[in-house]
Protein backbone atom coordinates (compact mmCIF):
# COMPACT_ATOMS: atom_id res chain seq x y z
CA UNK A 1 0.00 0.00 0.00
CA UNK A 2 1.30 3.50 -0.94
CA UNK A 3 0.26 6.61 1.16
CA UNK A 4 0.50 10.25 0.56
CA UNK A 5 0.21 13.58 -0.17
CA UNK A 6 -1.68 14.43 -3.66
CA UNK A 7 1.07 17.22 -5.75
CA UNK A 8 -1.20 17.78 -9.16
CA UNK A 9 -0.45 18.68 -12.44
CA UNK A 10 -2.28 19.17 -15.44
CA UNK A 11 -2.23 17.61 -19.00
CA UNK A 12 0.94 16.77 -21.42
CA UNK A 13 3.31 17.03 -19.06
CA UNK A 14 6.04 16.20 -21.20
CA UNK A 15 10.03 15.07 -20.50
CA UNK A 16 11.30 18.50 -21.12
CA UNK A 17 9.52 20.28 -18.36
CA UNK A 18 9.80 16.64 -15.58
CA UNK A 19 13.54 17.16 -16.52
CA UNK A 20 15.20 19.64 -19.09
CA UNK A 21 17.72 18.25 -21.54
CA UNK A 22 20.99 20.45 -20.22
CA UNK A 23 20.68 18.42 -17.15
CA UNK A 24 21.51 14.53 -18.84
CA UNK A 25 25.29 15.84 -19.47
CA UNK A 26 26.01 16.85 -16.41
CA UNK A 27 25.67 13.57 -14.35
CA UNK A 28 24.56 10.34 -14.20
CA UNK A 29 23.90 10.67 -10.03
CA UNK A 30 19.98 10.70 -9.29
CA UNK A 31 19.76 12.32 -6.50
CA UNK A 32 21.46 15.59 -8.40
CA UNK A 33 19.04 14.93 -11.46
CA UNK A 34 16.51 14.77 -8.48
CA UNK A 35 17.18 18.49 -7.62
CA UNK A 36 16.27 19.57 -10.96
CA UNK A 37 12.84 17.47 -11.43
CA UNK A 38 9.69 19.61 -12.57
CA UNK A 39 11.57 22.93 -12.44
CA UNK A 40 10.38 24.26 -15.36
CA UNK A 41 6.30 23.98 -13.88
CA UNK A 42 6.91 24.60 -10.32
CA UNK A 43 10.09 25.75 -9.10
CA UNK A 44 8.84 24.60 -5.36
CA UNK A 45 8.76 21.25 -6.74
CA UNK A 46 11.34 19.21 -4.86
CA UNK A 47 10.45 20.46 -1.42
CA UNK A 48 6.84 19.95 -1.92
CA UNK A 49 7.61 16.44 -2.41
CA UNK A 50 10.66 15.70 -0.10
CA UNK A 51 9.95 12.76 1.83
CA UNK A 52 6.97 11.28 -0.06
CA UNK A 53 4.59 12.65 -2.28
CA UNK A 54 2.20 11.30 -4.54
CA UNK A 55 1.73 13.04 -7.90
CA UNK A 56 -1.50 13.14 -9.95
CA UNK A 57 -1.92 14.64 -13.42
CA UNK A 58 -4.08 14.68 -16.47
CA UNK A 59 -3.65 13.16 -20.01
CA UNK A 60 -0.30 12.08 -21.26
CA UNK A 61 2.12 12.24 -19.03
CA UNK A 62 5.29 11.88 -19.75
CA UNK A 63 5.13 12.61 -23.53
CA UNK A 64 8.39 13.84 -25.86
CA UNK A 65 11.85 12.02 -24.95
CA UNK A 66 12.79 8.78 -24.11
CA UNK A 67 15.11 10.06 -20.99
CA UNK A 68 14.74 7.58 -18.05
CA UNK A 69 16.34 10.84 -16.08
CA UNK A 70 12.60 11.92 -16.13
CA UNK A 71 11.12 9.29 -14.09
CA UNK A 72 14.49 8.86 -12.18
CA UNK A 73 14.43 12.62 -11.20
CA UNK A 74 10.90 12.31 -9.63
CA UNK A 75 11.64 9.30 -8.06
CA UNK A 76 14.57 10.63 -6.25
CA UNK A 77 12.69 13.60 -5.15
CA UNK A 78 10.26 12.15 -3.19
CA UNK A 79 7.63 10.88 -5.74
CA UNK A 80 6.46 7.43 -4.68
CA UNK A 81 3.43 7.04 -7.23
CA UNK A 82 2.20 8.80 -10.67
CA UNK A 83 -1.42 8.24 -10.95
CA UNK A 84 -2.88 9.70 -14.50
CA UNK A 85 -5.64 10.09 -17.27
CA UNK A 86 -3.16 8.36 -19.46
CA UNK A 87 0.80 7.83 -19.84
CA UNK A 88 2.99 8.55 -22.84
CA UNK A 89 4.22 4.76 -23.71
CA UNK A 90 8.05 5.30 -22.86
CA UNK A 91 7.91 7.42 -20.03
CA UNK A 92 5.06 4.37 -18.71
CA UNK A 93 7.66 2.15 -19.81
CA UNK A 94 11.04 3.73 -18.00
CA UNK A 95 9.31 4.07 -14.73
CA UNK A 96 8.29 0.72 -14.00
CA UNK A 97 11.57 -0.12 -15.25
CA UNK A 98 13.48 2.07 -12.34
CA UNK A 99 11.09 0.92 -10.10
CA UNK A 100 8.60 4.35 -9.88
CA UNK A 101 4.92 2.49 -9.49
CA UNK A 102 2.55 4.06 -12.15
CA UNK A 103 -0.88 3.86 -12.54
CA UNK A 104 -3.96 4.70 -15.11
CA UNK A 105 -6.60 5.94 -13.32
CA UNK A 106 -9.87 7.53 -15.67
CA UNK A 107 -11.27 10.96 -14.27
CA UNK A 108 -8.44 11.14 -11.29
CA UNK A 109 -8.20 14.72 -12.06
CA UNK A 110 -11.50 15.28 -11.34
CA UNK A 111 -11.94 13.63 -8.17
CA UNK A 112 -8.70 14.06 -6.59
CA UNK A 113 -7.21 18.14 -5.65
CA UNK A 114 -3.82 19.55 -4.62
CA UNK A 115 -3.17 17.94 -0.64
CA UNK A 116 -6.18 15.32 -0.46
CA UNK A 117 -4.57 11.91 0.92
CA UNK A 118 -4.51 8.67 -0.70
CA UNK A 119 -3.75 4.89 -0.56
CA UNK A 120 -3.05 3.25 -3.39
CA UNK A 121 -3.07 -0.51 -3.57
CA UNK A 122 -1.60 -1.36 -6.80
CA UNK A 123 -2.04 -5.17 -6.67
CA UNK A 124 -5.76 -4.56 -6.98
CA UNK A 125 -5.67 -1.31 -8.97
CA UNK A 126 -7.45 0.33 -5.86
CA UNK A 127 -7.04 4.21 -4.64
CA UNK A 128 -8.86 5.81 -1.90
CA UNK A 129 -9.27 9.23 -1.32
CA UNK A 130 -8.89 9.79 2.39
CA UNK A 131 -9.61 13.38 2.27
CA UNK A 132 -12.96 13.09 0.01
CA UNK A 133 -13.78 9.65 1.30
CA UNK A 134 -14.47 7.96 -1.81
CA UNK A 135 -12.39 5.40 -3.65
CA UNK A 136 -11.21 4.93 -7.53
CA UNK A 137 -10.44 2.23 -9.79
CA UNK A 138 -7.62 2.28 -11.86
CA UNK A 139 -6.10 0.00 -14.71
CA UNK A 140 -4.61 -2.60 -12.93
CA UNK A 141 -0.98 -3.70 -13.84
CA UNK A 142 -0.51 -6.98 -15.24
CA UNK A 143 1.18 -9.52 -12.59
CA UNK A 144 4.31 -9.46 -14.67
CA UNK A 145 4.88 -5.64 -13.82
CA UNK A 146 4.41 -5.68 -10.59
CA UNK A 147 6.35 -8.68 -9.98
CA UNK A 148 9.34 -6.11 -11.67
CA UNK A 149 8.03 -3.18 -9.35
CA UNK A 150 8.20 -5.41 -6.22
CA UNK A 151 12.21 -6.15 -7.19
CA UNK A 152 12.32 -2.30 -7.21
CA UNK A 153 13.25 -2.01 -10.82
CA UNK A 154 13.74 -4.60 -14.13
CA UNK A 155 17.74 -4.91 -12.75
CA UNK A 156 16.80 -6.14 -9.40
CA UNK A 157 14.17 -8.35 -11.29
CA UNK A 158 16.11 -9.65 -14.28
CA UNK A 159 19.21 -10.76 -12.31
CA UNK A 160 16.88 -12.72 -9.81
CA UNK A 161 15.23 -14.49 -12.86
CA UNK A 162 18.70 -14.96 -14.82
CA UNK A 163 20.23 -15.90 -11.49
CA UNK A 164 22.71 -13.72 -11.08
CA UNK A 165 24.03 -12.00 -7.66
CA UNK B 1 -2.73 -9.32 -40.33
CA UNK B 2 -1.57 -5.50 -40.83
CA UNK B 3 2.43 -4.77 -41.08
CA UNK B 4 2.90 -4.02 -37.34
CA UNK B 5 1.24 -7.59 -36.39
CA UNK B 6 3.35 -9.35 -38.91
CA UNK B 7 6.01 -7.80 -38.00
CA UNK B 8 6.06 -8.94 -34.27
CA UNK B 9 4.60 -12.10 -35.02
CA UNK B 10 7.69 -13.20 -37.07
CA UNK B 11 9.68 -11.64 -34.24
CA UNK B 12 8.34 -13.55 -31.44
CA UNK B 13 7.83 -16.83 -33.15
CA UNK B 14 4.32 -17.20 -33.67
CA UNK B 15 1.89 -17.36 -36.70
CA UNK B 16 -1.22 -15.31 -35.51
CA UNK B 17 -1.17 -12.24 -32.61
CA UNK B 18 -3.91 -10.10 -31.74
CA UNK B 19 -3.55 -6.10 -30.36
CA UNK B 20 -3.23 -6.59 -26.81
CA UNK B 21 -1.25 -9.43 -26.48
CA UNK B 22 1.53 -9.99 -24.95
CA UNK B 23 4.72 -11.60 -26.73
CA UNK B 24 8.48 -11.74 -26.22
CA UNK B 25 10.38 -10.67 -29.08
CA UNK B 26 13.48 -10.94 -30.77
CA UNK B 27 15.41 -7.68 -31.18
CA UNK B 28 16.92 -7.28 -34.57
CA UNK B 29 18.81 -4.28 -34.15
CA UNK B 30 19.48 -2.31 -31.20
CA UNK B 31 21.05 1.75 -31.20
CA UNK B 32 22.40 3.63 -28.17
CA UNK B 33 23.46 7.57 -28.29
CA UNK B 34 26.12 9.24 -26.40
CA UNK B 35 23.28 11.11 -24.27
CA UNK B 36 21.04 7.33 -23.26
CA UNK B 37 23.82 5.07 -23.43
CA UNK B 38 26.29 6.19 -20.67
CA UNK B 39 22.94 5.34 -18.59
CA UNK B 40 22.61 2.12 -20.35
CA UNK B 41 26.19 0.65 -19.97
CA UNK B 42 25.52 2.08 -16.13
CA UNK B 43 22.66 -0.84 -15.86
CA UNK B 44 24.47 -3.23 -18.37
CA UNK B 45 26.86 -3.48 -15.69
CA UNK B 46 24.70 -3.54 -12.84
CA UNK B 47 22.97 -6.17 -13.97
CA UNK B 48 26.33 -8.41 -14.18
CA UNK B 49 26.34 -10.33 -17.32
CA UNK B 50 29.92 -9.84 -19.26
CA UNK B 51 29.04 -9.86 -23.21
CA UNK B 52 26.15 -8.48 -24.90
CA UNK B 53 24.02 -10.84 -26.30
CA UNK B 54 25.21 -9.75 -29.78
CA UNK B 55 28.11 -6.98 -30.48
CA UNK B 56 26.91 -7.21 -34.27
CA UNK B 57 23.17 -6.19 -33.70
CA UNK B 58 24.06 -2.99 -31.60
CA UNK B 59 24.79 0.11 -33.17
CA UNK B 60 26.79 2.97 -31.13
CA UNK B 61 26.11 6.51 -32.21
CA UNK B 62 27.25 9.88 -30.58
CA UNK B 63 25.33 12.53 -31.82
CA UNK B 64 23.68 14.81 -29.31
CA UNK B 65 26.56 16.43 -28.02
CA UNK B 66 29.65 16.63 -30.75
CA UNK B 67 32.24 17.46 -30.24
CA UNK B 68 31.34 17.26 -26.67
CA UNK B 69 30.66 20.87 -24.77
CA UNK B 70 31.65 20.34 -21.50
CA UNK B 71 34.25 18.18 -19.24
CA UNK B 72 31.79 16.13 -17.79
CA UNK B 73 29.52 15.48 -21.53
CA UNK B 74 33.43 13.97 -22.24
CA UNK B 75 33.64 11.96 -19.09
CA UNK B 76 30.07 10.82 -20.22
CA UNK B 77 31.27 10.04 -23.94
CA UNK B 78 34.09 8.25 -22.95
CA UNK B 79 31.90 5.38 -21.20
CA UNK B 80 30.27 4.84 -24.53
CA UNK B 81 33.83 5.01 -26.10
CA UNK B 82 35.31 2.39 -23.73
CA UNK B 83 32.12 -0.10 -23.65
CA UNK B 84 32.13 -0.33 -27.72
CA UNK B 85 35.71 -1.27 -27.81
CA UNK B 86 35.44 -3.86 -24.88
CA UNK B 87 32.04 -5.13 -26.44
CA UNK B 88 33.79 -5.33 -29.81
CA UNK B 89 30.91 -3.26 -30.96
CA UNK B 90 32.13 -2.66 -34.66
CA UNK B 91 29.20 -0.70 -36.12
CA UNK B 92 30.48 2.31 -33.44
CA UNK B 93 30.36 5.75 -35.32
CA UNK B 94 31.94 8.65 -33.28
CA UNK B 95 31.85 12.12 -34.45
CA UNK B 96 33.35 12.59 -37.85
CA UNK B 97 32.10 9.16 -38.60
CA UNK B 98 28.30 9.32 -38.54
CA UNK B 99 26.43 11.93 -37.30
CA UNK B 100 22.67 11.99 -36.15
CA UNK B 101 21.71 8.27 -35.21
CA UNK B 102 17.99 8.67 -37.44
CA UNK B 103 20.12 9.64 -40.01
CA UNK B 104 22.92 7.15 -40.01
CA UNK B 105 20.91 4.09 -38.99
CA UNK B 106 19.05 3.88 -42.30
CA UNK B 107 21.96 5.32 -44.37
CA UNK B 108 24.52 2.78 -43.07
CA UNK B 109 22.22 -0.09 -44.18
CA UNK B 110 21.25 -0.66 -40.00
CA UNK B 111 17.62 -0.35 -40.79
CA UNK B 112 16.15 -3.62 -42.90
CA UNK B 113 12.20 -3.78 -44.22
CA UNK B 114 10.76 -6.31 -41.27
CA UNK B 115 13.11 -5.52 -39.07
CA UNK B 116 12.68 -5.27 -35.21
CA UNK B 117 14.59 -2.21 -34.11
CA UNK B 118 14.85 -0.40 -30.58
CA UNK B 119 16.60 2.34 -29.74
CA UNK B 120 16.95 4.63 -26.69
CA UNK B 121 15.81 7.61 -28.02
CA UNK B 122 11.87 8.41 -28.50
CA UNK B 123 12.61 9.50 -32.60
CA UNK B 124 13.60 5.59 -32.90
CA UNK B 125 10.13 5.31 -35.04
CA UNK B 126 11.90 7.19 -38.04
CA UNK B 127 13.06 3.84 -39.34
CA UNK B 128 9.12 2.94 -40.30
CA UNK B 129 10.04 4.29 -43.45
CA UNK B 130 11.60 1.78 -44.80
CA UNK B 131 9.14 -0.31 -43.71
CA UNK B 132 10.93 -1.71 -39.61
CA UNK B 133 9.04 -1.62 -36.91
CA UNK B 134 10.98 0.60 -34.76
CA UNK B 135 10.24 1.80 -31.28
CA UNK B 136 11.56 4.35 -28.47
CA UNK B 137 12.79 2.36 -25.55
CA UNK B 138 14.47 3.95 -21.85
CA UNK B 139 17.95 2.89 -21.18
CA UNK B 140 17.39 0.49 -18.67
CA UNK B 141 15.35 -1.49 -20.62
CA UNK B 142 18.07 -1.08 -23.15
CA UNK B 143 20.44 -2.53 -20.74
CA UNK B 144 18.30 -5.98 -20.61
CA UNK B 145 18.22 -6.35 -24.51
CA UNK B 146 22.08 -5.80 -24.17
CA UNK B 147 22.15 -8.58 -21.76
CA UNK B 148 19.09 -10.71 -23.56
CA UNK B 149 18.74 -9.80 -26.85
CA UNK B 150 14.64 -9.79 -26.01
CA UNK B 151 11.60 -7.32 -25.30
CA UNK B 152 7.88 -7.57 -23.65
CA UNK B 153 5.77 -5.43 -26.47
CA UNK B 154 2.03 -5.19 -26.15
CA UNK B 155 0.77 -5.63 -29.77
CA UNK B 156 -0.60 -2.43 -30.89
CA UNK B 157 -3.83 -1.67 -32.51
CA UNK B 158 -3.16 0.11 -35.55
CA UNK B 159 -4.57 3.29 -37.02
CA UNK B 160 -3.82 3.49 -40.82
CA UNK B 161 -3.81 7.03 -42.74
CA UNK B 162 -4.98 7.05 -46.36
CA UNK B 163 -3.24 10.09 -47.34
CA UNK B 164 -4.11 11.13 -50.97
CA UNK B 165 -4.75 14.33 -53.03
CA UNK B 166 -1.18 16.32 -53.94
CA UNK B 167 1.09 18.86 -52.12
CA UNK B 168 1.30 22.38 -53.37
CA UNK B 169 4.36 24.03 -54.13
CA UNK B 170 6.75 24.65 -51.46
CA UNK B 171 3.64 22.15 -49.05
CA UNK B 172 6.00 19.35 -48.15
CA UNK B 173 6.18 16.26 -46.26
CA UNK B 174 6.81 18.20 -42.79
CA UNK B 175 3.48 20.10 -43.08
CA UNK B 176 1.84 17.02 -43.81
CA UNK B 177 3.07 15.33 -40.88
CA UNK B 178 2.04 18.39 -38.23
CA UNK B 179 -1.18 18.69 -40.04
CA UNK B 180 -2.01 15.34 -38.97
CA UNK B 181 -0.51 16.15 -35.28
CA UNK B 182 -2.67 18.97 -35.10
CA UNK B 183 -5.76 16.39 -36.21
CA UNK B 184 -4.90 13.44 -34.24
CA UNK B 185 -3.57 15.16 -31.17
CA UNK B 186 -0.51 14.92 -29.01
CA UNK B 187 -1.99 11.12 -27.42
CA UNK B 188 -4.33 10.42 -30.23
CA UNK B 189 -2.49 7.41 -31.16
CA UNK B 190 -0.73 6.38 -27.62
CA UNK B 191 0.39 3.11 -27.41
CA UNK B 192 -0.93 2.62 -30.80
CA UNK B 193 1.12 2.11 -34.50
CA UNK B 194 0.69 4.69 -37.06
CA UNK B 195 0.46 3.43 -40.79
CA UNK B 196 1.02 5.78 -43.52
CA UNK B 197 -0.67 5.24 -46.72
CA UNK B 198 -2.12 6.30 -49.67
CA UNK B 199 -1.32 7.66 -53.36
CA UNK B 200 1.01 10.32 -51.32
CA UNK B 201 3.18 7.97 -49.49
CA UNK B 202 3.73 6.18 -52.60
CA UNK B 203 4.57 9.29 -54.20
CA UNK B 204 6.70 10.68 -51.33
CA UNK B 205 10.54 9.96 -51.19
CA UNK B 206 12.63 7.93 -48.88
CA UNK B 207 13.87 11.06 -47.31
CA UNK B 208 10.06 12.81 -46.61
CA UNK B 209 8.83 8.98 -45.31
CA UNK B 210 11.68 9.83 -42.47
CA UNK B 211 10.40 12.63 -41.66
CA UNK B 212 6.62 11.60 -41.52
CA UNK B 213 7.74 8.87 -39.05
CA UNK B 214 10.06 10.74 -37.21
CA UNK B 215 7.43 12.46 -35.66
CA UNK B 216 4.73 9.58 -35.05
CA UNK B 217 5.65 9.83 -31.51
CA UNK B 218 4.29 13.43 -31.25
CA UNK B 219 0.74 11.28 -31.15
CA UNK B 220 2.12 9.20 -28.51
CA UNK B 221 2.66 6.56 -31.42
CA UNK B 222 4.63 3.54 -30.56
CA UNK B 223 5.47 3.49 -34.07
CA UNK B 224 4.90 5.14 -37.69
CA UNK B 225 5.39 3.10 -40.36
CA UNK B 226 4.94 3.00 -44.00
CA UNK B 227 5.06 -0.62 -46.43
CA UNK B 228 7.87 -1.04 -48.32
CA UNK B 229 7.51 -0.43 -52.05
CA UNK B 230 10.21 -0.81 -54.91
CA UNK B 231 11.90 2.83 -53.58
CA UNK B 232 12.18 1.35 -50.23
CA UNK B 233 13.91 -1.56 -51.77
CA UNK B 234 16.31 0.14 -54.13
CA UNK B 235 17.68 2.69 -51.12
CA UNK B 236 18.07 -0.46 -48.87
CA UNK B 237 20.17 -2.77 -51.68
CA UNK B 238 22.09 0.21 -51.96
CA UNK B 239 23.42 -0.13 -48.07
CA UNK B 240 23.46 -3.23 -47.09
CA UNK B 241 24.03 -6.68 -48.77
CA UNK B 242 22.49 -8.48 -45.74
CA UNK B 243 19.33 -10.41 -46.62
CA UNK B 244 16.10 -9.45 -45.45
CA UNK B 245 12.45 -9.99 -45.75
CA UNK B 246 10.01 -6.80 -46.53
CA UNK B 247 6.32 -7.38 -45.63
CA UNK B 248 2.66 -5.75 -46.07
CA UNK B 249 -0.39 -5.59 -44.49
CA UNK B 250 -2.82 -8.16 -45.83
CA UNK B 251 -5.68 -6.52 -48.03
CA UNK B 252 -8.37 -7.32 -45.04
CA UNK B 253 -6.26 -6.51 -42.16
CA UNK B 254 -7.56 -5.35 -38.87
CA UNK B 255 -7.45 -1.63 -38.25
CA UNK B 256 -8.55 0.69 -35.15
CA UNK B 257 -9.76 3.03 -37.44
CA UNK B 258 -8.87 4.62 -40.55
CA UNK B 259 -8.65 8.07 -41.45
CA UNK B 260 -8.58 9.71 -44.75
CA UNK B 261 -6.85 13.36 -45.49
CA UNK B 262 -7.10 14.53 -48.90
CA UNK B 263 -4.38 17.40 -48.98
CA UNK B 264 -4.52 19.14 -52.07
CA UNK B 265 -5.65 22.55 -50.26
CA UNK B 266 -3.31 22.04 -47.90
CA UNK B 267 -1.30 25.19 -46.90
CA UNK B 268 2.42 25.39 -45.01
CA UNK B 269 1.63 24.44 -41.28
CA UNK B 270 3.34 25.66 -38.24
CA UNK B 271 3.51 24.07 -34.89
CA UNK B 272 2.79 27.38 -32.05
CA UNK B 273 4.38 26.96 -28.37
CA UNK B 274 4.46 25.50 -26.66
CA UNK B 275 2.77 21.69 -27.38
CA UNK B 276 4.12 20.02 -30.79
CA UNK B 277 -0.53 18.97 -31.67
CA UNK B 278 -1.26 23.23 -31.27
CA UNK B 279 -0.65 23.67 -35.52
CA UNK B 280 -1.96 26.16 -37.35
CA UNK B 281 -2.37 26.61 -41.22
CA UNK B 282 0.25 29.55 -41.73
CA UNK B 283 -2.50 31.78 -42.78
CA UNK B 284 -3.35 31.92 -38.75
CA UNK B 285 -0.28 32.81 -37.52
CA UNK B 286 0.89 35.94 -36.93
CA UNK B 287 3.67 37.79 -38.64
CA UNK B 288 5.89 36.67 -35.23
CA UNK B 289 9.00 38.15 -35.35
CA UNK B 290 12.18 35.49 -34.96
CA UNK B 291 15.51 35.95 -33.23
CA UNK B 292 16.82 32.44 -34.66
CA UNK B 293 15.78 30.00 -37.48
CA UNK B 294 16.77 26.42 -37.42
CA UNK B 295 17.26 24.04 -40.06
CA UNK B 296 18.46 20.48 -39.16
CA UNK B 297 17.94 17.50 -36.60
CA UNK B 298 16.74 13.88 -37.17
CA UNK B 299 13.16 14.98 -38.73
CA UNK B 300 14.47 18.30 -41.09
CA UNK B 301 18.36 17.67 -41.64
CA UNK B 302 18.49 15.90 -44.47
CA UNK B 303 19.49 16.25 -48.66
CA UNK B 304 15.96 17.24 -49.78
CA UNK B 305 15.78 19.98 -46.97
CA UNK B 306 19.12 21.50 -47.37
CA UNK B 307 18.04 21.65 -51.31
CA UNK B 308 15.22 23.60 -51.11
CA UNK B 309 16.88 25.72 -48.52
CA UNK B 310 19.71 26.20 -50.71
CA UNK B 311 16.74 27.05 -53.64
CA UNK B 312 15.02 29.83 -51.41
CA UNK B 313 18.07 31.42 -49.87
CA UNK B 314 20.68 31.36 -52.87
CA UNK B 315 21.26 35.09 -54.07
CA UNK B 316 19.75 36.39 -50.57
CA UNK B 317 20.65 37.51 -47.49
CA UNK B 318 18.88 36.47 -43.80
CA UNK B 319 17.48 39.73 -42.19
CA UNK B 320 19.72 41.44 -40.11
CA UNK B 321 18.86 40.35 -36.47
CA UNK B 322 18.39 36.83 -37.70
CA UNK B 323 20.96 34.26 -36.03
CA UNK B 324 20.59 31.19 -38.96
CA UNK B 325 22.32 27.90 -38.28
CA UNK B 326 21.86 25.22 -40.62
CA UNK B 327 22.95 21.49 -39.47
CA UNK B 328 23.23 18.96 -41.96
CA UNK B 329 21.95 15.35 -40.19
CA UNK B 330 25.02 13.16 -41.17
CA UNK B 331 28.43 13.23 -42.49
CA UNK B 332 27.44 11.66 -45.92
CA UNK B 333 24.71 14.50 -45.88
CA UNK B 334 27.31 17.31 -45.04
CA UNK B 335 29.71 16.34 -48.05
CA UNK B 336 27.21 15.79 -51.00
CA UNK B 337 25.70 19.45 -49.54
CA UNK B 338 29.31 20.52 -50.11
CA UNK B 339 29.64 18.94 -53.19
CA UNK B 340 26.37 20.61 -54.84
CA UNK B 341 27.78 24.20 -53.36
CA UNK B 342 24.28 24.97 -50.94
CA UNK B 343 27.22 25.21 -47.86
CA UNK B 344 28.49 28.79 -50.21
CA UNK B 345 25.11 29.79 -50.70
CA UNK B 346 24.05 29.24 -46.85
CA UNK B 347 27.66 31.31 -46.02
CA UNK B 348 26.89 33.78 -48.27
CA UNK B 349 23.28 34.29 -47.14
CA UNK B 350 24.51 34.74 -43.58
CA UNK B 351 23.70 31.27 -42.04
CA UNK B 352 25.93 29.38 -39.58
CA UNK B 353 27.09 26.03 -40.77
CA UNK B 354 27.80 23.26 -37.81
CA UNK B 355 28.81 19.80 -37.99
CA UNK B 356 26.28 16.89 -38.18
CA UNK B 357 25.27 16.87 -34.51
CA UNK B 358 21.27 17.18 -32.86
CA UNK B 359 22.36 20.31 -31.33
CA UNK B 360 20.13 23.26 -30.12
CA UNK B 361 16.81 20.76 -30.89
CA UNK B 362 17.37 19.41 -27.10
CA UNK B 363 18.93 22.52 -25.96
CA UNK B 364 21.81 20.51 -25.43
CA UNK B 365 24.25 22.78 -27.14
CA UNK B 366 24.67 25.39 -30.11
CA UNK B 367 22.23 28.53 -29.90
CA UNK B 368 20.46 28.08 -26.88
CA UNK B 369 17.79 30.87 -26.47
CA UNK B 370 17.31 33.55 -24.13
CA UNK B 371 14.02 34.36 -22.02
CA UNK B 372 11.80 35.59 -24.58
CA UNK B 373 13.36 34.95 -27.67
CA UNK B 374 11.48 32.96 -30.30
CA UNK B 375 12.87 30.14 -32.92
CA UNK B 376 11.33 28.88 -35.94
CA UNK B 377 12.67 25.57 -36.35
CA UNK B 378 12.35 22.06 -38.94
CA UNK B 379 13.18 20.00 -35.83
CA UNK B 380 10.53 18.36 -33.88
CA UNK B 381 9.81 19.66 -30.40
CA UNK B 382 8.48 23.26 -28.60
CA UNK B 383 7.99 22.11 -25.24
CA UNK B 384 8.85 24.94 -22.55
CA UNK B 385 12.71 24.76 -22.23
CA UNK B 386 12.85 22.69 -25.09
CA UNK B 387 15.59 24.96 -27.16
CA UNK B 388 16.97 26.60 -24.06
CA UNK B 389 15.21 29.02 -21.46
CA UNK B 390 11.99 27.96 -20.29
CA UNK B 391 10.89 31.69 -20.93
CA UNK B 392 11.39 31.02 -24.94
CA UNK B 393 9.25 30.36 -27.36
CA UNK B 394 9.69 27.59 -30.39
CA UNK B 395 7.55 27.15 -33.54
CA UNK B 396 8.36 24.32 -35.89
CA UNK B 397 7.90 24.55 -39.44
CA UNK B 398 8.90 22.79 -42.62
CA UNK B 399 12.81 23.87 -43.87
CA UNK B 400 11.36 25.94 -46.56
CA UNK B 401 9.12 28.35 -44.13
CA UNK B 402 11.85 28.34 -42.03
CA UNK B 403 14.41 29.59 -44.67
CA UNK B 404 11.82 32.14 -45.93
CA UNK B 405 11.05 32.95 -42.47
CA UNK B 406 14.82 34.18 -41.97
CA UNK B 407 14.81 35.78 -44.68
CA UNK B 408 11.83 38.11 -43.82
CA UNK B 409 12.81 38.34 -40.18
CA UNK B 410 9.44 36.89 -38.98
CA UNK B 411 7.38 33.64 -39.98
CA UNK B 412 6.47 34.11 -43.51
CA UNK B 413 4.46 31.37 -46.14
CA UNK B 414 7.33 30.61 -47.90
CA UNK B 415 4.92 30.66 -50.76
CA UNK B 416 5.14 34.43 -50.60
CA UNK B 417 8.48 34.87 -51.74
CA UNK B 418 9.29 36.14 -54.96
CA UNK B 419 10.97 34.04 -57.58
Amino acid sequence: MITGKVVKFGEDVNTDVILPGKYLVLTLNSQELAKHAMEGLDPNFSEKVRGGAILVAGKNFGCGSSREEAPTALKYAGVKCVLAESFARIFYRNAINIGLPVMECRGISKEVEEGNMLNVDLAIGEIKNQTKNITLQGTKLPDFILEILASDGLIEHLKKKMGLK
Amino acid sequence: MNIVEKILARASGKKEINPGEIVEANIDVAMVHDITGPKTVQSFQMIGVERVWNNERIVVIMDHIVPSSSVTATELQKIMREFAYQQKIENFYDLGRGGICHQVMPEKGHVKPGDLIVGTDSHTCTYGALGAFASGIGATEMAAVFATGVLWFKVPEVIKLNITGRFQKLVAPKDLILHIIGQIRADGATYKGVEFSGSIMRNMSVDGRMTMCNMAVEMGAKTGIVEPDEKTLKYVKDRTSNPFKPVRSDTNANYETVLDFDITDMEPQVSCPHLVDNVKPISEVDEVEVNQAFIGSCTNGRLEDLRIAGKLLEGRTIKEGVRMLVIPASQDIYLQALQEGLFEIFVKAGAFVCNPTCGPCLGGHLGLLAPGEVCISSSNRNFIGRMGSPKAYVYLASPATVAVSALKGKITDPRTLEA
